[in-house]
């Protein structure tokens, strides 16, 4: 009976704790735990790419960047009076608003930017991947690439992307002042709603026939072809999903940080990411979310207490996961429940 | 044994497979009627499973057609080639070990494999009856909810025999159906493809000599790529070329 | 243009020379094996340290000359290292094995911040190195002349060892059909550990051409290793001529993209022209076509 209340009660007061913490937290460590939140959202789309469609992505910072950046080139137009440039053109010596920058003053543009570009982008590099059955080892190293190319790409247009410092400096989103307490809980309030909707989404997908084909089609490629399904579109709609998740994820969490930049975008960030979901369980919605978090405060109690040695722990956990623990600690939680 | 145009289903056409100078398949022909059984038979390296991955698409030939029902077939997608009626069992069951014997069976039978159909869960009223009526024909009703990777060998070749059939392929290849098994269920497997063919196309691929013989049907026999000899399993027994680079590599 | 055209080729082949040294080792054990190491990059950097090492107790031409094994040994041993603890036990999981190896290269490049610092060390090469050659109207950098025939060194060498010595048989034998090999006799097992040392050896080897042009940081193989992996994508599996084409044509892309657009917009080139060209051969530059496809 206790272990039945357990099991069944234990999401849902996690939940009603989570709602509450805007009351029972410092508004850092509320804004703390609103990013890793929004990093949660990221690690949803690993679990349905990686966990059960078996496609390693090393770039997922590329996706997260595109959010991130979409919503903070709106938040620095719109934060200026009309006509002027962003600070950091001005520093650079511009003299006047890239074409491509102009939309983005539009909130409905910026919106839309960030739901739909991630997605778009991914599904159409993953189509050109998949279509010429192209998975495995080379997909993930041509996603690391990418991930690069894009960070390079970023540092070396200064004048135009913030470099190396990125965008920061937000005042207002739409109308909101950032600084206002209400708006930050606010802010939380629509990341744990979103979290949650993402959570019952891929559940919902994992446990639909397309979960089930993504993952016949990780581990049986050919027979399933020979069945007669084509895994590529299967794999470009994962691959979207997960890019639009990733998309999600940057641009709340660019709100939250304030800032985002190439240091967030590139390899090394990319390839974290994946440990937050082998930690947890790549299996596993519930286990990534917890996974994540976990390590994000990991990362943020040691890298700040003891620099030196959390790429030490950092690099050792990389190995731990996939040897000793590949299912994660779902894996763990699921085994010593059978 | 000639087929009339209306009543031929698969036609293999001087097909030619070229691995960087070994010819796996030589201008191979071969034709096959709508519900007729046939076994192919040859020595290692005849070419009989290279056949097999030809018609499927799995290899494309560097010369030849494949026509279905007349339509040339050899360039299709390997998915579009099961659409349109043909579906293979390989060697080495190829069930999903992960999934239960009915969700193997249903992943066979559904008929509309576009992603936003997969969005829904359960299985429509038609996909039931086919995974109903495929899990008797291949007698593991009782074993329906039971994790495919924990069958036996023997019941994982009818497992996968029978997702081949749940996808209402009109042509069945089955590559050595009986690889691995003992007496009893080859003529177990040997009595379920007399059934199956009834109502179907067969091309059985084997060398197993008792369980073509109880399969009762036309033998084709290959040999270095090419057509050797076609007839009876008694004809088959009797022909001395046969004998020589076939039988007779057996004894 | 033309007398732009000429140094960049040149320069595109130095390029090239080094991606192929960087690559050559991660191409051997990925025909073998199907493994990607993520710590080949530091490798390198091994190498480069190694290099910084020795030719500060043994300056000049002999140390140039000491420093080349020492770097090829040092790093095959850290690779052999490796594989034996980690390669090996991951060995059917080929996307594990990237994120385990990834760790690796985590704890070197901070092992390497802790014991030389985060800033880069110069390698004290001597003066023959530092100098040009003049041709005609052109100067070559002796240093990159000396890269290009280091690289073509250890091709032949490659190719003798595959060609003439019993283990590059075995090796040959393990990589066309691994089940037959063992059954052989082959000890497989030993023949991959020998393959990855290898090319993490001839990494370490790419460490010291790296140090005689730059200085060593602990970050040094990271800024090689992704067109490394891109060339091994590009030049088909388990090819040693593969190899060689995939990373001339990157080094060549790439040098003649930076005549007309700087090295962040080349990159991305790059990465645009090994997407394009995966579209029409997925296979890379030579396909072997084997009678035993994947199952």
């Amino acid at each position: 009976m206790v272990e039945l209340m357990r099991r069944r009660g234990l999401p849902w007061l996690l939940l009603l704790a989570a709602l509450a913490a805007p009351f029972l937290m410092s508004g850092y460590d509320l804004n703390l735990l609103a990013r890793f939140m929004a990093m949660a959202i990221l690690s949803l789309g690993l679990v349905l790419l990686w966990g059960h469609g078996g496609i390693l992505s090393l770039g997922q910072g590329l996706f997260f960047g595109l959010g991130g950046y979409a919503i903070a080139m709106h938040m620095k137009l719109a934060d200026l009076p009309g006509g002027s440039l962003p600070d950091f053109m001005v520093w650079t010596g511009r003299t006047a608003l890239p074409g491509w920058w102009a939309p983005f003053a539009s909130p409905a543009f910026a919106l839309l930017a960030v739901l739909l570009l991630p997605a778009l982008a991914g599904a159409l590099f993953a189509w050109s991947m998949v279509r010429r059955r192209i998975g495995g080892t080379y997909f993930a190293i041509i996603t690391q690439a990418l991930a690069l190319a894009f960070a390079t790409f970023l540092i070396s247009r200064q004048e135009v992307t913030g470099g190396f410092n990125g965008l920061t400096g937000f005042q207002s989103l739409f109308g909101w002042q950032l600084a206002d307490q209400k708006v930050g809980r606010g802010l939380y309030w629509l990341t744990l709603a979103l979290l949650c909707l993402g959570f019952i989404g891929i559940r919902a997908l994992l446990a639909s026939r397309f979960g089930t084909l993504l993952g016949a089609m990780r581990d049986g490629e050919n027979r399933m072809r020979f069945l007669g399904y084509d895994p590529a579109p299967y794999r470009m709609v994962a691959f979207g999903i997960a890019a639009f998740l990733a998309g999600l994820s940057g641009a709340l969490f660019t709100l939250h940080a304030g800032v985002i930049s190439p240091a967030m975008v590139g390899v090394v960030p990319s390839i974290e990411m994946v440990i937050l979901v082998a930690v947890g369980g790549r299996m596993s919605p519930a286990g990534a979310i917890f996974g994540t978090i976990a390590v994000c405060y990991a990362r943020d109690f040691i890298s700040s207490s003891f620099p030196d040695l959390w790429l030490y722990l950092l690099g050792a956990l990389f190995i731990a996961v996939v040897t000793l623990l590949p299912g994660g600690l779902a894996g763990l939680v699921r085994q010593r429940r059978a | 044994m000639t087929t009339a145009t209306a009543d031929l289903l698969l036609a293999v056409d001087g097909v030619t497979v070229d691995y960087s100078g070994f010819k796996a398949l030589d201008g191979f022909s071969l034709t096959l009627g709508r519900r007729e059984t046939r076994v192919v038979i040859g020595p290692n390296g005849a070419g009989k499973s290279t056949l097999c991955d030809c018609i499927i698409g799995r290899v494309r030939p560097s010369a030849g057609r494949i026509l279905l029902r007349g339509e040339d077939i050899t360039q299709k997608p390997e998915h579009a080639i099961v659409g349109a009626g043909i579906c293979r069992k390989f060697q080495a069951p190829g069930v999903l070990a992960a999934l239960s014997v009915a969700q193997n069976l249903a992943l066979a039978a559904r008929r509309d494999r576009r992603w936003w159909k997969a969005l829904g869960t359960g299985m429509s009223a038609a996909e039931q009856e086919t995974v109903a009526a495929v899990l008797a024909e291949i007698d593991l009703a009782g074993r329906r909810e039971v994790l495919a990777g924990t069958l036996s060998h023997g019941e994982k070749q009818w497992l996968e025999i029978g997702m081949v059939v749940a996808t209402g392929a009109e042509l069945l290849l089955l590559d050595e159906p009986t690889a691995g098994m003992g007496p009893a269920e080859t003529s177990r497997t040997a009595a379920l493809i007399r059934r199956l063919a009834q109502s179907r196309s067969v091309l059985v691929i084997d060398h197993d000599m008792r369980f073509v013989e109880e399969l009762g049907a036309q033998v084709t026999v290959m040999h270095q790529g090419r057509f050797l000899f076609q007839g009876g399993i008694a004809d088959v027994r009797a022909d001395a070329q046969v004998a020589q680079v076939y039988l007779g590599s057996h004894r | 243009m033309e007398g732009l055209v000429l140094p960049q080729l040149f320069n595109g082949l130095s390029v090239a020379s080094l991606y192929l040294l960087a690559a050559l080792g991660l191409a051997l054990s990925f025909g073998l094996m199907r493994v990607i190491n993520m710590a080949h990059g530091e490798m390198l950097m091994l190498g480069g340290y190694l290099a910084f090492l020795t030719l500060s107790l043994v300056p000049g031409t002999g140390g140039i000359l000491l420093a080349v094994p020492v770097a090829f040994v040092g790093a095959a041993l850290m690779g052999a290292l490796i594989q034996l603890t980690l390669v090996r036990r991951l060995l059917a999981r080929p996307l594990d094995t990237l994120i385990a190896t990834w760790g690796v290269s985590l704890i070197l490049q901070q092992a390497a911040r802790d014991l030389f610092g985060a800033v880069g060390v110069e390698v004290r090469a001597p003066d023959w190195l530092a100098g040009s050659v003049q041709l005609g109207s052109m100067a070559f950098p002796t240093a990159r002349l000396f890269i290009l025939l280091a690289t073509l060194l250890v091709l032949g060498a490659l190719a003798l060892l595959f060609r003439t010595t019993r283990a590059g048989l075995h090796i040959r034998a393990v990589n066309q059909d691994r089940a037959m090999a063992a059954m052989l006799g082959i000890n497989v097992g030993r023949v991959e550990l020998m393959m990855f040392a290898l090319g993490t050896g001839i990494a370490g080897l790419a460490g010291v051409m790296l140090a005689l042009l730059g200085p060593v940081t602990p970050t040094v193989g990271q800024s090689y290793i992704v067109p490394a992996f891109l060339v091994v994508v590009l030049g088909g599996v388990g090819s040693i001529q593969g190899t060689t084409i995939a990373a001339l044509m990157l080094g060549l892309v790439s040098a003649v993209a930076q005549i007309f657009v700087d090295v962040s917009v080349a990159q991305l080139l790059l990465l645009l022209f090994v997407i394009l060209f995966l579209q029409v051969r997925p296979q890379g530059v030579i396909t072997t076509s084997s009678r035993a496809l994947d199952g």
